[in-house]
């Protein structure tokens, strides 16, 4: 197979140690991590969404926001990809401990934001999208099941596409079967053919490998307990000089990603 | 995605539900007019509803080999693989393709959460889960998805697709895409929900699920009720099945207006329905049948029949087959594409059942009873939660 070539238009980022692409690269370059506050801004959404949105919804909408901004489209127009492992494991151990208590006391709310779609359903409302959007996941191989199915977006549709990969911490009994403790997002928005905002073109290709999570020294101290961080090689790659990285995208496949600055 | 697509090849589909196991219970049930809700006796707690549930699951427990998959959407999703010699087909497929290049692409919308349910009713003295749901594979919403591609040892892509109702048709779409990109020569598709707790009590605490069997498109409709099911497709390009019936477009789109509501001019149903005729190259008069999502929820019908008066001539016949099945949700998009391909094979519009007094909302186009008529072009809509739409459209093979 030859290799699917898509740009990088916008890059978003968010963890419990740093705000954004642009901290995420000064932490590459020696600088100490920046905290954020506890809950992401999400400046996309209005007050009143921002209220009643669950974490896993600001955490989304914040890593899309910025993505969105850096690569100069209207978010009405971007097809998204939503992926995360978990979807709202707060509001999902939330699910199950009131129906084994008190089941006809559900929140509808709760209920309706416990849909792996809420992020999404959100952003989509909150930005007036129209464009598909969808919501994804694969366990431990979400990122790169999600920037395949973004990038099989981009290429197929010739449309710009908004990856969005969000894992929160989990809570109660269900924690100890996910595993993830941490929050962390990121979002890439990729466009078919190069413009005045690209920043990076990656050359992937796909080729049968066992799913491991990245093992690299870049790694050390991140969340590998979080699919999405999962993103975090990559990442590095269009914070410095760009080069090779492989992301597990199934149990026996890996992306192998090129990333080409811009010059 | 607005431009014609390829064509591809449906060389095998499979579907079963409250109407039974395999493509023939779920024909001869629609021939009949036949609906197999039942009063609710799932639920853990009582709530009075009516529900679509399939018989047996719970005395075919999976394959020892397998048993750290157990639990009932799982085992759903076995008893249907294993109907209309759909697992042999999907074995040559990955013996003549390689299991590298075999896609798995399944859509559900609450998966195993029925186990992580059962865990949080039966926690240990620690609070733990008990020790026999002490398996992480189970508790992640990829449950599904990473069953039946360990399961039949497919290695190509493999993704979930969670957008609610319309989860296991938009993964027709992302077949399409993976197929002709060349980064898979065949995919299998489809989806799987299976009842629980969560469901029930959840779309009963929105105040969306009627007391008694739904009534599709009825004046006096006053909500869904909740079904389960599981179908699968396999989809190859065209030329690998010439006689097969064929994908011809596909279209999705969001409402961007609200989590649990549709658009009330249907603007994103509307904008899926157009995406899905100019992909498939159809104009709409050449649509011989519509599946709607006609869940019997108030509003979702009154958009959808208005829509249907708008974008179709007289002649396009359409129904929905909720009545029959329950509102499977995750599982609507490859039971109800399933129920597309019948009306094609086997020359059969399903009559929309429930509906004693029609709203006046619906103009010609309703199949109030079950119709025995050629059909070459059929679609199929499902919209979901948040806004997420999508249509299927389907026609005869051209030889």
């Amino acid at each position: 197979m030859s290799a699917l070539r898509v740009h990088v238009a916008g890059i978003g980022l968010w963890s419990a140690e740093l705000a954004g692409f642009a901290a995420f690269r000064a932490w590459l370059d020696g600088a100490p991590p920046a905290p954020p506050g506890a809950r992401p801004t999400a400046a996309a959404l209005s007050p009143n969404e921002r209220r009643r949105a669950p974490e896993s919804v600001l955490l989304a909408a914040e890593v899309a926001g910025q993505a969105v901004a850096m690569s100069g489209l209207d978010a009405a127009e971007l097809a998204c990809v939503f992926a995360s492992a978990h979807g709202d494991q707060v509001i999902t151990d939330y699910l199950c401990a009131t129906l084994a208590q008190e089941p006809t006391a559900l929140s509808p709310t709760r209920f309706h934001n416990s849909v792996h779609n809420a992020p999404v359903g959100y952003w989509t409302i909150a930005t007036g999208c129209r464009a598909p959007s969808t919501a994804v996941c694969a366990g431990r191989t979400s990122f790169g099941a999600g920037l395949l199915e973004a990038t099989a977006q981009a290429l197929a549709g010739q449309q710009p596409v908004l990856l969005v990969a969000a894992d929160g911490p989990g809570q109660g009994p269900l924690a100890t079967m996910t595993g993830c403790a941490t929050a962390f997002a990121c979002a890439l928005v990729l466009t078919p053919q190069p413009d005045a905002h690209t920043l990076a073109t990656l050359h992937v290709r796909l080729e049968p490998g066992e799913a491991s999570m990245p093992s690299e020294a870049l790694m050390k101290g991140w969340p590998h307990d979080n699919a999405s961080a999962a993103a975090l090689p990559l990442l590095a790659r269009l914070a410095r000089a760009g080069g090779a990285c492989r992301l597990p995208a199934a149990e026996r496949l890996v992306l192998d990603v090129h990333t080409e600055p811009t010059a | 995605m607005c431009h014609p697509i390829a064509p591809l090849a449906v060389s095998a589909y499979t579907a079963s539900s409250a109407l039974g196991l395999g493509l023939d219970a779920q024909l001869v049930a629609l021939r009949a007019e036949e609906g197999a809700l039942r009063p609710n006796d799932f639920s853990s707690a009582p709530l009075p509803c009516w529900i679509g549930r399939v018989e047996g699951v719970e005395a075919a427990p999976l394959p020892p080999a397998l048993a750290a998959w157990e639990c009932r959407n799982n085992r759903l999703a076995w008893l249907a693989l294993a109907q209309d010699g759909f697992l042999a087909r999907v074995r040559a497929a990955r013996e003549h393709y390689g299991a590298a290049r075999v896609a798995v692409l399944l859509g559900t919308s609450t998966a195993s959460i029925g186990a992580t349910e059962e865990g949080y009713r039966r926690l240990d003295a620690d609070g733990r889960l008990p020790a026999d749901l002490r398996r992480e594979a189970i508790h992640t919403p990829h449950s599904l998805a990473a069953f039946v591609a360990a399961a039949l040892a497919l290695e190509g892509p493999c993704l979930t697709i969670s957008t609610a109702c319309s989860s296991s048709a938009k993964v027709f779409a992302s077949a399409e895409r993976l197929l002709r990109l060349g980064l898979a020569d065949a995919a299998l598709v489809g989806g799987v929900d299976t009842l629980c707790d969560s469901v029930l009590f959840g779309f009963n605490a929105l105040e969306l699920v009627s007391p008694s069997p739904c009534r599709p498109f009825d004046r006096d409709r006053d909500g869904i009720s909740i079904g389960e099911a599981a179908g699968f497709a396999l989809l190859e390009r065209a030329e690998a099945a010439p006689r097969a019936p064929r994908l011809l477009g596909y279209g999705e789109s969001s409402d961007a207006y609200h989590m649990s509501t549709p658009h009330p001019e249907g603007l994103g149903a509307a904008q899926a329905m157009q995406a899905a005729l100019a992909s498939a190259g159809l104009p709409p008069a050449q649509v011989d049948y519509v599946n709607l999502h006609g869940t019997a929820s108030r509003k979702n019908d009154e958009v959808e029949a208005s829509l249907l008066a708008r974008l179709f001539p007289d002649g396009t016949r359409a129904s929905s087959t909720k009545g029959y099945t329950g509102h499977t949700l995750g599982a609507a998009g490859i039971l109800e594409a399933a129920f597309a391909l019948l009306a094609i094979e086997h020359g059969l519009v399903p009559g929309n059942l429930g509906a004693a007094t029609p709203d006046p909302v619906c103009g010609p186009h309703f199949a109030w009873r079950s119709e025995v008529r050629r059909v070459d072009v059929a679609l199929s809509n499902s919209f979901g939660f948040g806004g997420n739409n999508a249509c299927l459209a389907f026609a005869r093979s051209p030889t």
